[in-house]
C-alpha cells in the first residue's frame, strides 16, 4: 500500500519534483566544476607521475605519499610551517583580543581605532610585503637604522635563517590583527551588559573577574571561530613568502604550500605536487571537524 | 537592617534629565514600589540605588552611612534584573554560588589554573555549597541545580535569580521589573510569592515596576513617578482614594478614572448635569475657573432598574442619565462605554457586576439610556493644571429638603 502511494503521486506533485531538480540544477553544476570536479582531478593527479614538461604519465600507485615519508623538503616545509605557526597563532589570537578589549571599552577614537587597525586587511598583501620587504631591509631598512639609532647591532630580518620564519610571522600578524580584532569586536559587542552589572552587584568586579567569569565564556564561540580561521590562515602562508623570501635563505622560509608550487610549477612535479596539496586538504578538514564538533558541544549554551 | 535615604538626587545622561531632584526615605523592613510609565527613571532610580549609575548630585545613605562612592558590592544590596541576567555558561549552582565565591575567596583562588594552588579554595567551597543548597531548599529549586539557565523555564529562572540575589543575606533587595517576562498565571503566582519572601524575611525591598496592580498589591508604600519626579508616594490606598494630582488619579486604579470638563463658579462645581456645591477642606477659599472632575469607574453604580434597586442603595448620589455605547464582558464583571447624556464628549467608563448590568430580566443590555448614581464623596476635583482642589461636597443633612442645593440640580440629587 506504501509502496503503491510512493509510486503514485500526484501530476501535482512530480511537476514540483521536477521544478525542484531545474531549480537546484545551476548551483550544483557550479558546485561541481569549481569543487568536485578539481578536487577529484587532484586525487586523480596524485597517483600519476604527470609533469607539465611531458604529455606521457603512468599511474603509480601511492609512489607519491610514499615519498613524502622520505623527503626531506616535506619535512622541512612541515617544520617550518608549525614553527611559524607557533610564533604567529597566538600572537594573532592574543593580541587582536586585547586590542578589541581595549578599543571596545573606548568612547571616543572608538570607529577610527576600529578602521586604523583594520586597514591592512583591505591592502593588498602582495604589494605590502614589498613594502615590508624595504622597512626589514637589513642594510637600507627603517626599522634596522631605528635599531642602529639605539645603539645595537643591526637585525638581518630577512637573511638570517634564525630570524626569517619571525619577521614573515610580524608580516603576517599585522596584516590579520585587524581581521582578528574586528570579530572579536562583533563578539564582545554581543555579550549583554546586564551580565557585567550583575556581575558588579555579586561583588565580580575587579577587571579578572569580569573577564573569567564573564567575557570569556561568553565570547566563547566567537574564540573558537578565531582560533580556527587564524589556523588555517596559518597553514595556508604563500603570498609573503613567494614575494619577500621565495623559501630563503637556503630553504628556512620554504613553509608547506610553498614546497607544493615548488614541485608544481617550478620543478613541475605535478602528480607530487597533487599529492602534497591533498595531505594540506585533510590537514584543514580535521580543523574543520574540530570546529563543528567541540564549538557546537562545549561553546553554546 | 537597613534604612534607605535618597536626597536629592540628578541624574542625565547627555542632555537628557532622567531624575530630577529625588529624595527618598524608605524605612526598615518596607516594600516599596517605584511606579511609573516607561521612561519616568524608575529603573535609573533602582540603578542608583544599586551603584550602577553614578548621580550627577545628591546623596545615597544606607543606614546613614553615605554610598555614593561605595561599589554594588560594598553596599549591601542584592539586585534582580528584569531578564534575571543569569550567567548562561554556570549551573543553576554556579550562578547562585558566584556572590559567595567573590565574598569569600581571595582573587588567586577565584582565576582559573591558580585557584587550585590556593588552599582557601577547597576549605571554603564545602561551606558556599552548604549555603547555596539551603537557599535553593527554600526555594524549592534544589532539584534543578545541576542545569543550566537555558534549560529552565521562565519562572524557575525568576528563582534562580532570587536565589543568587537571596544567598549573600543582603539587607536591600532591588528588583527591576521581575515579573514583566512572565506570563500571566505564572506572575500572579511568583506576586505572591515575593510578598512571603518579604514578610519571612523581613528586608528592604525595592520594587520596580510599570504595573499599577503590582504595585497596589505588594508595597507597603509606593512612589509613583513620572518625567524623571516622584508625584506622590504613599500607601497604595492613599494613592487610589487621596490623590495629589490628576496624573496618579489616572495612573492608579484600573480601568482608568474618568476625567470630565467642568467648571467651578461660586463653590459650585458644574459638569453636565451636575451641580455640586463644595466648600474648601480645611479653610481657605476655592477660585472659580475651569476644573477637571474624576470619577473612577467602579464608584458609578448602574441603575438598570431603577424601582427595584433604589430602596437597596443606602446613602446619598448624584442620579445622572447615560447613554451605552458598548459593553466589555470582564467575565464577573462588565465594562460599560458611553457617555453622559446630551455630552458626548464626557465619556466614561463604568464598572459593574454582571448582575447588576443585565438585571433580573437579563434584557437590559438592549437599553441604551441607563440611569448611573454616583456618591459626591467620591468625586476627585482637580484645577485646571491638574493639581488637586481639596473641597468637600456640601450636602445638606440627611432629611434635609432638596432646597439646599441649586437650581437644576434640585431633582439629579437624591437624598435617600
Amino acid at each position: 500500500m506504501a509502496a503503491a502511494t510512493a509510486t503514485t503521486a500526484s501530476p501535482l506533485q512530480r511537476a514540483q519534483a521536477r521544478l525542484a531538480y531545474w531549480l537546484v540544477a545551476p548551483a550544483t553544476l557550479l558546485i561541481l566544476l569549481i569543487y568536485i570536479v578539481p578536487i577529484a582531478m587532484v586525487i586523480a593527479a596524485s597517483l600519476t607521475d604527470y609533469t607539465l614538461v611531458s604529455d606521457y604519465f603512468e599511474f603509480v600507485g601511492l609512489d607519491n605519499y610514499r615519498r613524502m615519508a622520505t623527503d626531506d623538503q616535506f619535512g622541512n616545509a612541515l617544520h617550518n610551517t608549525f614553527v611559524f605557526a607557533a610564533m604567529f597563532l597566538p600572537a594573532a589570537f592574543v593580541v587582536s583580543l586585547v586590542l578589541a578589549i581595549a578599543i571596545q571599552e573606548r568612547k571616543q577614537f572608538r570607529s577610527i581605532l576600529e578602521v586604523l587597525y583594520f586597514l591592512p586587511v583591505t591592502s593588498t598583501l602582495a604589494a605590502m610585503a614589498l613594502v615590508w620587504a624595504a622597512l626589514l631591509d637589513s642594510r637600507q631598512g627603517v626599522i634596522n637604522s631605528a635599531i642602529a639609532a639605539l645603539g645595537l647591532p643591526p637585525l638581518n630580518f630577512l637573511g638570517s635563517q634564525d630570524l626569517v620564519l619571525f619577521s614573515l610571522a610580524l608580516i603576517s600578524l599585522w596584516s590579520t590583527i585587524g581581521f582578528n580584532m574586528v570579530l572579536f569586536l562583533a563578539g564582545l559587542t554581543a555579550i549583554p551588559k546586564n551580565l557585567y552589572e550583575a556581575a558588579a552587584i555579586d561583588g565580580a568586579d575587579h577587571p579578572l573577574d569580569r573577564f573569567f567569569k564573564v567575557t570569556w565564556p561568553m565570547l566563547g564561540p566567537t574564540a573558537m571561530f578565531v582560533a580556527i580561521t587564524t589556523s588555517i590562515t596559518a597553514f595556508k602562508l604563500f603570498d609573503v613568502v613567494a614575494i619577500v623570501t621565495r623559501g630563503g635563505p637556503d630553504k628556512a622560509s620554504e613553509v608547506y604550500l610553498y614546497l607544493a608550487f615548488l614541485e608544481g610549477f617550478e620543478y613541475f612535479n605535478m602528480g607530487y605536487s597533487a599529492a602534497l596539496s591533498l595531505v594540506f586538504l585533510l590537514l584543514i578538514l580535521v580543523f574543520a571537524i574540530i570546529q563543528a564538533v567541540v564549538v557546537d558541544r562545549r561553546v553554546h549554551y | 537592617m537597613a534604612k534607605l535615604s535618597l536626597n536629592r538626587i540628578c541624574k542625565s545622561f547627555g542632555k537628557t534629565t532622567i531624575l530630577k531632584d529625588i529624595s527618598l526615605d524608605i524605612e526598615d523592613g518596607e516594600f516599596v514600589s517605584l511606579v511609573g510609565q516607561s521612561g519616568c527613571g524608575k529603573s535609573t532610580l533602582l540603578r542608583v540605588i544599586a551603584g550602577l549609575e553614578t548621580p550627577d548630585s545628591g546623596e545615597i545613605r544606607i543606614d546613614g552611612a553615605r554610598v555614593n562612592d561605595a561599589a554594588p558590592k560594598h553596599r549591601n544590596i542584592a539586585m534582580v534584573f528584569q531578564d534575571y541576567a543569569l550567567y548562561p555558561h554556570m549551573s543553576v549552582a554556579e550562578n547562585m554560588g558566584m556572590p559567595l565565591i567573590m565574598a569569600r575567596l581571595p582573587l588567586h583562588a577565584r582565576l582559573p589554573l591558580l585557584r587550585h594552588l590556593a588552599p582557601a579554595h577547597a576549605r571554603e567551597r564545602p561551606g558556599i555549597q552548604r549555603d547555596v543548597a539551603e537557599v535553593a531548599r527554600k526555594l524549592r529549586i534544589e532539584h534543578l541545580l545541576d542545569r543550566r539557565p537555558a534549560q529552565l523555564s521562565g519562572g524557575q529562572r525568576q528563582r534562580v535569580a532570587l536565589g543568587r540575589a537571596l544567598v549573600r543575606d543582603p539587607k536591600i533587595f532591588l528588583m527591576d521589573e521581575p515579573l514583566s517576562n512572565l506570563d500571566a498565571k505564572l506572575r500572579v503566582q511568583v506576586r505572591r510569592e515575593i510578598s512571603e519572601l518579604h514578610a519571612s524575611s523581613g528586608l528592604t525591598f525595592v520594587y520596580v515596576t510599570h504595573d499599577q496592580v503590582e504595585a497596589m498589591t505588594m508595597s507597603s508604600r509606593v512612589a509613583l513617578m513620572q518625567g524623571g519626579t516622584i508625584l506622590q508616594m504613599g500607601a497604595p490606598n492613599t494613592l487610589y482614594g487621596n490623590p495629589d494630582t490628576v496624573d496618579v488619579a489616572r495612573f492608579i486604579g484600573s480601568p482608568e478614572i474618568n476625567i470630565l470638563p467642568g467648571t467651578l463658579e461660586n463653590g459650585v462645581v458644574r459638569c453636565g448635569e451636575i451641580a455640586l456645591p463644595v466648600a474648601p477642606a480645611g479653610g481657605g477659599g476655592l477660585r472659580s475657573g475651569p476644573v477637571q472632575v474624576g470619577v473612577r469607574p467602579e464608584h458609578m453604580v448602574l441603575e438598570t432598574v431603577p424601582e427595584l434597586a433604589y430602596p437597596a442603595r443606602a446613602g446619598r448620589g448624584l442620579s445622572l442619565t447615560f447613554r451605552k455605547r458598548m459593553i466589555e464582558d470582564l467575565g464577573g464583571e462588565v465594562l460599560v462605554h458611553g457617555h453622559l447624556n446630551g455630552h458626548p464628549e464626557h465619556d466614561v467608563r463604568i464598572r459593574a457586576q454582571k448582575s447588576e448590568a443585565y438585571g433580573s430580566g437579563g434584557s437590559l443590555s438592549q437599553a441604551r439610556d441607563w440611569e448611573v448614581r454616583v456618591n459626591p464623596a467620591h468625586i476627585l476635583l482637580f484645577d485646571a493644571g491638574g493639581m488637586r482642589l481639596r473641597a468637600e461636597p456640601v450636602l445638606a443633612d440627611t432629611h434635609a429638603e432638596p432646597a439646599a442645593l441649586q437650581g437644576g440640580l434640585r431633582k439629579k440629587l437624591d437624598l435617600v
